[in-house]
């Protein structure tokens, strides 16, 4: 595969020597002609010394051969700007950007960016996973982000627990995959039947989560704080 | 007309000074508060510090209902990315972007952004003073397509208000995710 990667700071830069080690052909763009020397002593000639958000630099960095475009860059606009040039006027089948502010995520998204990848909100969904809370927590979007993979921690209070999911009610469009109980991770059967302390991971659609929340976590007033 | 400028520099400051001064609710954003030192003493609008690409700064500054939106500042990419917020996010119906390369200018028109490019205004600006012919390169381009060429993209820009519910809807599920 061809792989432009746009930006050479460290992000760019791994990127880069990573691509290179796996056997896939990479051109580099980073617009500091001293950064970009710099990566072309340490990995070779790889580097154009050019702005990639310039269409006329882009398209002499092949950008209408390559299979795919990573913008890496530390600014949201410019990646967005390198994925949508990549997209519209190089028809570069996959696009994938660096997005730093969260918020932008579904803008992103919605002009047409392939793929998204937001160490802020990785970073957020680390520290959150590790704060007991009494509410579900999002692991993963899927697809467009119409779904998601949830975790529910069942404490005392919760309607589920002693239940097995075939006598929840669960909403249409959503099940019960997973359980994680003392550090181990299981299918989730049907009869298996839930204890407090479990972590049931669920798909739905984001609709269903007011539900998902009243049938795993319970009514917020009758859960017990602490 | 309520109309939202960003970038206060001197493009958007005498702007900001004209259309305040024939009666626009005029709204402008910078990310130096040095800037609105180009504003006269005289100018009733609002001017706010912050970045003109961050939809919450956006919001909070009023540009919600505006009319039009001019991206002014000195990054063509930050411009490309205010205006789209504009039009996706916050549904304001018009917008224009500058964007100095030439390249970008027309393929964001051709993604449903108005463009100006001060490249070929004064390349083309000198050749009409010296006789020469025009250059061919973009000057103001107006919005001759869309962001998307799949079918939802048309709903999207038919329905600007309903498109912009959605966005917005989607950002705060993000949020919450």
């Amino acid at each position: 595969m061809f792989v432009l990667v746009v930006g050479g700071g460290k992000v760019g830069y791994y990127l880069a020597k990573e691509l290179i080690d796996s056997g896939h052909e990479v051109a580099l763009m980073e617009k500091d002609a001293t950064r970009a020397r710099q990566i072309t002593d340490e990995i070779g000639s790889i580097v154009i010394a050019h702005d990639g958000c310039e269409g006329k630099y882009l398209g002499e960095a092949g950008c209408n051969r390559a299979d795919v475009v990573a913008a890496v860059t530390g600014d949201d606009e410019d990646n967005l700007v390198i994925c949508q040039m990549a997209k519209h006027h190089f028809d570069v089948p996959r696009t994938i950007a660096r997005v730093n502010n969260p918020k932008n995520e579904p803008l992103f998204r919605h002009l047409g960016v392939d793929e998204l990848v937001s160490p802020t909100r990785m970073i957020l969904g680390s520290i959150e996973q590790d704060i007991p809370v009494h509410e579900l927590l999002h692991l993963a979007a899927l697809g467009e982000g119409e779904l998601e993979i949830i975790e529910a921690h069942l404490q005392a209070g919760s309607p589920a627990i002693g239940k097995s999911p075939n006598q929840l009610d669960m909403p249409e469009g959503c099940s019960l995959f997973a359980v994680v109980r003392d550090g181990k991770a299981s299918p989730l059967r049907p009869d298996s039947v839930l204890r407090e302390g479990d972590k049931v991971i669920a798909i739905g659609k984001q609709e269903c989560e007011v539900l998902l929340h009243g049938q795993l976590i319970g009514d917020p007033e009758a859960v017990t704080v602490g | 007309m309520k109309i939202v400028i960003v970038g206060c520099g001197r493009v958007g400051a005498s702007t900001a000074e004209l259309w305040d001064a024939a009666g626009h609710e005029v709204i402008v954003l910078d990310i130096v508060t040095r800037a609105f030192e180009r504003l006269p003493s005289s100018f009733g609008g609002t001017a706010v510090r912050g970045d003109g690409t961050d939809e919450d700064v956006l919001r909070r500054a009023g540009a919600e209902g505006a009319d039009v939106l001019v991206a002014m500042t000195e990054g063509d990419n930050r411009n490309v990315m205010s205006a789209q917020l504009a039009v996706e996010a916050l549904g304001i119906p018009r917008v224009i972007a500058k964007i100095n390369d030439p390249v970008r200018a027309m393929a964001y028109a051709e993604l449903g952004i108005a463009t100006l490019c001060r490249t070929g205004l004064m390349v083309d600006a000198m050749n009409a003073q010296l006789g020469f012919p025009p250059s061919g390169l973009p000057t103001l381009l107006t919005a001759s397509g869309h962001h998307k060429t799949g079918a939802h993209a048309d709903d999207a820009h038919t329905h600007a208000p309903d498109g912009a519910d959605e966005a917005s809807a989607a950002s705060r599920a993000a949020v919450e995710a």
